[in-house]
């Protein structure tokens, strides 16, 4: 396959697809799929052949849409019409009167205009509209023109330029410059070098990357091959959560698409270039998600982290240079590519440029998967996309990052995301977690709940994370059960600092932030649980473990 | 051939296409967990001597990850989510209730092995939290009385209508 | 005979050279500056993992481990800052605190790098609550012993058992607080076919957590061995 072909592959599909009226993609991602969706895709193909619409109507199975909370979600084009909790029972009426009369049906229809408006879809942009597990949807958007760009008419220094020139960061956390890491890599001398594309979503209440794995995997595998060429890898591994069946399966599907064309193998679109991919299945340790323990897992090995330098862009993989980065990240290459990247420098805050996907959950109106352009503020996501707390309950804390960020109260609701805002605040951007707690939640609980997920998952290596966090959570056990003392404070701050500077990996470094925050904005809830013996939410003090609601 | 000569081979299989690497064993011990349902010391010994790597290793690895199981899980298996979202809203009590029901406690099984308890952090459904998975049903939006009924119709072989 | 370059860096304010690929730890010791250190030995693969040896590095605001970090031409190292300071004491304080340390009955009293520290560092009370573990003692070998309440998890028996006597008998099983020292198949070493014997691991371990049976610990504790060997090695 050359570019001829593929732009020709490109043409055929559209032309295909103009023939049809209309479109009914079904989400059969792993937030609809529990709730039928499957069974509502099968009623559709069904109710379109019955009423005799096949020809004018094309059925086809989608990525996530974004609504969550609400599936089976149906999103029928022209017109962008979502549907919402669709079962099998209702499929005839969408497509008797949607399709054949061209009505559509108001009563299932998801009208929540604002959700949608606050957000910017660039990662996801082919989510819930294109079908994940045909290459040919892919190649219809646009897909692997940017990898044809590249082999055809870029120098690898090229490339890693327009990523540099995006001012791309690394959506795993960190925020390390992509165009950076892609230069070191490229720069070290050793051979065969390595990719590994980080889709270890460990964090719970985190799966924004599952998602995109779901819904448009190519975009990953193409941003792995553009990776490849810029630094001169010709291997890559995709690490992923084995709990992750159907992004598992939709990876593997369209890892076989690209080989049986030659995107990916030898002699790439007739270039010399080469790029093998493999994936490898996580097992249950969220400190594999951390880029040296990674590496340890992927060689087959106890996921403990190993100490900074030496880096894994010199010393990875087999102590070979690896680039190390999560897949949102690898995402956003092809369009930076085919747009440049003062395009993408226009999405964002000057300093932090482009999109981030959030998974919002908790205790909130629209739970979902949302993409948001760097630069909104929490209380935009949490009450304009979010739609506020439900129940008439009260706002009390967001959660910012998973179990290692931090819990923000309402007088910092204006701040922005980007990382140097999430930090000065305390909380970090993680791997893409905001979990909103109503007035219900008690603070002191929540974390020690952090606390306990961390030592839980702490490999055990280094001291302060193994031991220190333990010591700690037995503080928070005594607090929550009516036997604190006010010096407690001062050696859990004291601890939390030590766990902070001494811990070998971002684990342990950024173990205590949930400790810290709440110290910092929830005090009096510390105070009175050890002065007053007092929980003022009513989750204390009711079990001998101290907690849990 | 017996059962377990079938299973030999279905491994050997998984080894060879591993080309016997050593970097493979999470791979593998995930393909031998799909084979025999949990990973016993026998079988952890045959894949350290498979692949040539030092007992200790192998188990190591084994139980660092806590996806691998050493012990023969219950006919059925209800697994809960103890992920930010669902704990936040209150997977803690249906976890609690299903101890209390069917007298197991969190990682272990019933006594007469028909139904183990297991906890996890996270599948992912947030936005329908609180979430169970009951063998491979995921309870979504979930209560203690409807996850209790849903486990006692499984046990008693009770066709679920919803499925 | 290729040249080795030879670098130029201040620890603790004193100007020092030494050959390109050095370790600061090594630097630092081979100029009479002692940092302290409980996973470390020589002759064994750096672990990283006690962060006793945490030092600063002017215009970083992260701390290194001495003994996993290269020397860098023009490098300022701290090695003995009052954060430094109380950080090791933190450390001593938590292992002291995650285990039964009990000195007086304790084989290895007297031979003891956690209790030596503990003595340097000043550490006179351990603010934490401490935890006296029940596992239970294995002295099902000959003549070989592991009293897992004293083990501190610096994996020295691990590394000297797989690089120096090359047999991969002991390595660690579970994770976070249940890390546990095992043979095989977490077999009772009396089990264990692997283990040849060669007591190597006892001779490093720098607390009372591997001994030798009606052994004195200055008869056992021979912690130099892994150097040693490694030395005549090279020689041959």
């Amino acid at each position: 396959m050359n570019l001829n072909d593929i732009q020709r592959v490109a043409e055929e599909e559209n032309e295909f697809q103009r023939a049809y009226k209309y479109r009914i993609n079904v989400c059969c991602s792993s937030g609809c799929v529990p709730f039928g969706a499957f069974k509502v895709l099968k009623a559709f193909e069904d109710a379109v052949k019955e009423f005799g619409v096949e020809n004018i109507c094309k059925v086809a199975r989608t990525g996530c849409v974004g609504t969550c909370s609400v599936g089976p979600a149906v999103l029928v084009d022209p017109g962008e019409y979502l549907y919402q909790s669709v079962t099998p029972e209702n499929v005839r009426e969408i497509v008797q009167s949607h399709i054949v009369s061209g009505v559509p049906v108001k009563k299932y229809l998801y009208v929540n205009e604002s959700y949608f408006r606050k957000q910017q879809r660039l990662v996801l942009r082919n989510a819930g509209k294109i079908d994940p597990t045909r290459i040919q949807d892919y190649i219809s958007t646009g897909g692997y023109f940017a990898l044809a760009k590249c082999l055809l008419i870029m120098t690898p220094q090229g490339v890693i330029q327009e990523i540099v020139s995006s001012g791309l960061r690394g959506r795993g956390g960190a925020g390390f410059p992509v165009g950076q890491k892609w230069s070191l890599v490229a720069r070290a001398s050793n051979t065969p070098k390595y990719i590994v594309a980080n889709l270890d979503e460990g964090d719970p209440g985190v799966f924004a990357n599952r998602t995109l794995a779901e819904a448009d995997p190519h975009a990953i595998i193409e941003g792995m091959i553009i990776a490849g060429y810029a630094i001169g890898a010709q291997k890559g591994y995709v690490y992923i959560r084995s709990e992750y069946p159907l992004a598992i399966e939709a990876l593997q599907k369209a890892i076989a698409q690209a080989k049986e064309i030659n995107l990916l193998g030898d002699n790439i679109l007739g270039t010399q270039h080469k790029f093998d991919l493999e994936l490898r299945f996580g097992a249950g340790a969220f400190v594999a998600g951390e880029e040296t323990a990674i590496l340890m897992s992927v060689e087959g090995r106890r996921a403990q982290p190993r100490p900074r330098p030496p880096y894994p862009a010199n010393q990875g993989l087999w102590n070979n240079p690896t680039l190390i980065q999560n897949v949102e990240s690898l995402a956003n290459a092809p369009f930076i590519i085919l747009n440049g990247g003062t395009w993408f420098k226009s999405f964002g805050l000057p300093n932090c440029t482009g999109t981030k996907c959030f998974s919002l959950t908790g205790e909130i109106n629209n739970p979902g998967l949302i993409e948001v352009p760097m630069g909104i503020t929490l209380r935009e996501i949490i009450y304009d996309i979010g739609g506020g707390i439900p129940n008439g309950k009260k706002f009390k804390a967001v959660l910012v990052g998973g179990p290692s960020g931090g819990c923000l109260p309402e007088s910092v609701l204006e701040a922005q995301i980007d990382y140097d805002s999430l930090k000065s605040v305390g909380a970090i951007m993680g791997s893409g977690g905001i979990v909103v707690l109503n007035e219900d939640s008690c603070m002191v609980d929540t974390a020690r709940y952090f606390t306990d997920f961390c030592i839980e998952e702490s490999c055990g290596k280094c001291t302060p994370c193994r031991a220190g966090l333990a010591r700690v959570k037995e503080i928070f056990d005594k607090i929550t059960t009516g036997e604190g003392e006010l010096n407690n404070i001062d050696i859990l701050e004291e601890a939390s600092e030590y766990i902070i500077n001494a811990s070998l990996c971002g684990l342990g470094q950024t173990a205590p932030n949930p400790i810290l925050t709440t110290l910092r904005y929830f005090r009096e809830e510390y105070l009175e649980h050890i002065v007053n013996k007092k929980c003022k939410a009513g989750v204390c003090f009711r079990h001998e473990n101290g907690g849990g609601k | 051939m017996t059962t377990n000569d079938i299973r030999r081979t279905r491994l050997e299989k998984v080894l060879k296409n591993h080309n016997y690497q050593e970097s493979a064993l999470l791979e593998i011990l995930h393909s031998a967990q799909g084979i025999y349902g949990y990973l016993d010391r026998n079988l952890l010994m045959d894949i350290a001597g498979s692949l040539n790597l030092p007992p200790s290793h192998v188990y190591g690895v084994t139980t660092f990850y806590s996806f691998f199981k050493m012990r023969k899980p219950g006919q059925h298996i209800i697994t809960a989510c103890l992920g930010t979202a669902c704990y936040v809203k209150g997977v803690e009590q249906i976890v609690v209730a299903i101890e209390k029901e069917f007298n197991l406690k969190r990682g272990g099984s019933t006594a007469d092995g028909k139904l183990s308890l297991l906890c996890t952090r996270c599948i992912g459904a947030c936005a329908m939290a609180p979430v169970v998975v009951l063998d491979d049903q995921v309870i979504g939006k979930a209560t203690k009385e409807l996850v209790i009924e849903k486990i006692r119709n499984v046990l008693e072989g009770v066709k679920d209508e919803s499925e | 005979m290729t040249e080795i370059s030879v670098v130029s860096l201040k620890i603790d304010g004193v100007q020092v050279s030494v050959p390109e690929g050095t370790t600061i730890l090594k630097a630092a010791k081979d100029n009479g500056i002692l940092i302290p250190t409980l996973c470390d030995l020589e002759g064994l693969t750096p672990y990283g993992g006690c962060r006793l040896c945490l030092v600063e590095v002017t215009g970083s605001p992260k701390l290194f481990t001495a003994c996993t970090t290269q020397v860098n031409p023009g490098m300022e190292v701290t090695t003995n800052s009052v954060r430094l300071k109380n950080y090791r004491k933190m450390a001593v304080q938590l292992l002291m605190s995650e285990r039964v340390h009990m000195c007086a009955v304790c084989v290895a009293n007297d031979h003891c790098e956690l209790q030596a520290l503990a003595n340097q560092l000043g550490v006179d009370h351990v603010s934490f609550e401490r935890h006296f573990t029940r596992e239970t003692i294995d002295s099902s070998h000959d003549f070989l012993v592991i009293d897992r309440n004293r083990c501190i998890l610096c994996t020295r028996c691990i590394r000297v058992c797989d690089k120096i006597e090359g047999v991969h008998t002991l390595d660690l099983k579970q994770r976070s607080k249940d890390t546990e020292v095992i043979m095989d198949l977490d077999e009772s070493w009396g089990d264990s076919c692997s283990c040849t014997g060669c007591r190597k691991c006892a001779k490093v371990c720098p607390v009372g957590a591997i001994y030798i049976e009606g052994e004195s610990a200055t008869q056992t504790k021979h912690r130099d061995v892994a150097e040693f060997i490694t030395e005549r090695r090279k020689r041959k």
